[in-house]
């Protein structure tokens, strides 16, 4: 089971919560976790693991031999982001606009552009606390486009561990990079915080997740500081609550010094796993209706 | 006109509470954009009046014509984004998936593919309670191009800023990812907001690389500071030691959640608040760096 942790924007708490939930499920179950905020992973800081193996991650790119090039345009014409431009019966390329498509390839009536590629990120896979499986991406310093590094995640889990129960730490937000997260995966578990801000962020997380058909649930970091509709919200779109975390300022100590909800005096592995117990019930009930 | 983004690696840090706190400040001298196009929040603290709204269709998304389709499947094997997929012999788009890009249906032999235009998401033009415009946008949901819609509010609001107004505040949008870098990019001056926590330090180092690799100038504010002595202390070492100027340190107030509660920026709420405190000694050491900057 794929099981997508994710949250209107950074801060709820999210990865908090992931790293905890795989570390009080791992006394159980082997685990595999996968931080796939290629932006900013911040699962490492948590769970510890020693890296034994890293990737680099690499995209198509253009490589226009000049020779055989006669300048007729038409790789310039079909590329929908503009990244090749004809000046002067040269062909320009312009790297930071490129989607890697391979469509100038493609078209290219001279065979003048070959396959050539460039570093996107890297994945990194290694051994981590409680002997949990960790892998995440890191998204080049200067690059824009995260999706691609977080496909390649997937696919190297997926292909070492299709059947371990996983859990993903995905990107903030509610567009291409949280889609491209939680795509595939089992049930997504939305973690958000009691706010104006929380409730505006759960609803467009909400319908991103509606709209690729995942299961969810939600989780309430912070319960207690105020009512902000989160339950009315999740009543009226008939979205379970699994659980909360309650709101301390020494969780928000613990969490600056990279301990987790399972970690240190007011343990609170009890009520993570009750999330997990949750979480498990509602994945069947609807797996039978 | 100069611009001002406040950024941070992660959200959460309160960095928008922070940048209301800048708009209340600068009132009718600013422009202030929300950034954040992925979780526009700016405008459940300003009270908006909206004056202008428009959709906006940059995308496009390939739609197959299964009259014409004689399911050969060519198409599915050069879709570089795993954006169709077979299903009962079918090609099938995921349109959330599909870029746009065009070459399913260069390679379809049989004009089956045909490219359809989709919804981005909306842009909107509103007045704040403090007498600045608001420029923000919702992306669609799951949309993409957050990073063109940045640019393209960035570009909207600068027209009007540098007609009227002396500054343009932009309320980043976190991560370091195309949004980001849309938000930054030729600004006069980049907040950078971040909290006395491991995994934020992380982001901090990220996000000064990317700042610097435009050549944007930056100082820091450490939020939440007292949370951990000895994290903040490491921020400050971090900061001597790559020449950043810490702008301000301020205490976990527990104002800024109360403030959010009821909906208007903490400088309102308690002005004698710590944050507000901050928020104060910020705008100040911003507006002397860019009359510095002009004189220079
Ligand atoms: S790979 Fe696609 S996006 Fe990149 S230059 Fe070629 S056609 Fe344009
Ligand atoms: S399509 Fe080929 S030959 Fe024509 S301009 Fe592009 S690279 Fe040159
Ligand atoms: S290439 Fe054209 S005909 Fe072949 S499966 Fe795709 S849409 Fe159908
Ligand atoms: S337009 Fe490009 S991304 Fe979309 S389905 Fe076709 S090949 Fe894939």
């Amino acid at each position: 089971m794929v099981i997508a942790c994710a949250s209107g924007k950074g801060g709820t708490g999210k990865t908090l919560l992931a790293v905890s939930l795989a570390l009080a499920c791992s006394a159980s179950e082997q685990i595999v976790f996968v931080d796939a905020d290629v932006e900013a992973p911040n699962a490492h800081i948590f769970l510890k693991p020693d890296i034994e193996e890293e990737r680099v991650v690499e995209a198509f790119s253009p490589q226009i031999d000049e020779g055989k090039c006669d300048g007729c345009g038409e790789c310039a014409d079909f590329c929908y982001f503009s990244a090749l431009t004809l000046v002067k019966g040269k062909v320009l390329f312009f790297p930071e606009l490129c989607h890697s498509c391979g469509g100038c390839e493609l078209v290219c009536p001279r065979g003048a552009i070959k396959e050539g590629a460039v570093e996107k990120g890297r994945t990194r896979k290694g051994v981590a606390r409680e002997g949990i499986v960790f892998w995440e991406g890191r998204l080049k310093v200067g690059e824009p486009r995260a999706p691609a590094v977080i496909t390649e995640l997937k696919k190297a889990v997926k292909k070492e561990f299709p059947d371990t129960l996983t859990i993903v730490d995905c990107p903030p937000g509610a567009s291409c990079a949280l889609v491209e997260a939680v795509r595939d995966a089992d049930f997504c578990i939305l973690v958000t915080e009691p706010t104006p801000f929380g409730l505006s962020d759960l609803k467009a997380a909400f319908q991103a997740i509606q709209e690729l058909g995942i299961p969810c649930g939600v989780v309430i970091n912070k319960a207690g500081i105020g009512g902000g509709g989160i339950l009315g919200f999740c009543e009226e779109k008939g979205i379970p609550i699994l659980g909360e975390i309650p709101y301390r300022r020494s969780i928000a100590e613990k969490y600056a010094r990279g301990l987790t909800l399972v970690d240190g005096e007011d343990n609170l592995k009890r009520e993570v796993l009750a999330i997990y117990q949750a979480l498990r019930r509602v994945t069947l009930k609807g797996a039978g209706s | 006109m100069k611009q001002v983004v406040v950024l941070s690696g992660k959200g959460g840090t309160g960095k928008t509470s922070l940048t209301a706190s800048l708009a209340y400040l600068a009132g009718d001298e600013a422009v202030v954009v929300d950034a954040d196009v992925d979780a526009p929040n700016l405008e459940l603290l300003a009270e908006r009046k909206p004056l202008f709204e428009e959709p906006l269709f940059w995308g496009r998304s390939a739609v197959i014509d299964y009259e014409r389709c004689v399911h050969c499947l060519l198409c599915v094997s050069y879709c570089r984004f795993s954006a169709l997929h077979v299903k009962e012999g079918l090609p099938k788009v995921d349109p959330i998936g599909c870029e746009g890009c065009g070459v399913c249906q260069r390679v379809c032999n049989f004009s089956a593919i045909e490219m359809r235009e989709k919804l981005t998401g909306r842009f909107f033009i509103s007045k704040t309670r403090w007498n600045n415009f608001l420029f923000h946008a919702r992306l669609a949901p799951s949309g993409e191009n957050s990073g063109k819609l940045v640019t393209y509010l960035r570009r909207k609001a600068e027209e009007k800023a540098r007609a009227e107004k002396k500054y343009l505040l932009i309320d980043g949008s976190p991560g370091i990812g195309c949004p980001v870098i849309s938000s930054l990019v030729g600004v006069d001056l980049a907040i950078l907001v971040t909290e006395p926590t491991l995994s934020d330090q992380h982001d901090l180092e990220r996000i000064v690389a990317l700042a610097r690799h435009f050549g944007v100038p930056h100082f820091v504010v450490v939020n939440k500071a007292d949370l951990s002595l000895k994290n903040r202390n490491r921020i400050r070492e971090f900061c001597s030691l790559q020449g950043i100027e810490l702008m301000a340190e301020i205490p976990f107030d527990q104002q800024v959640l109360d403030a959010l509660m009821v909906g208007i920026p903490v400088i309102e709420y308690d002005p004698q608040s710590p944050f507000s405190q901050g928020a104060r000694a910020i705008w100040q050491k911003a507006q002397d760096f860019l009359k510095a900057q002009e004189r220079s």
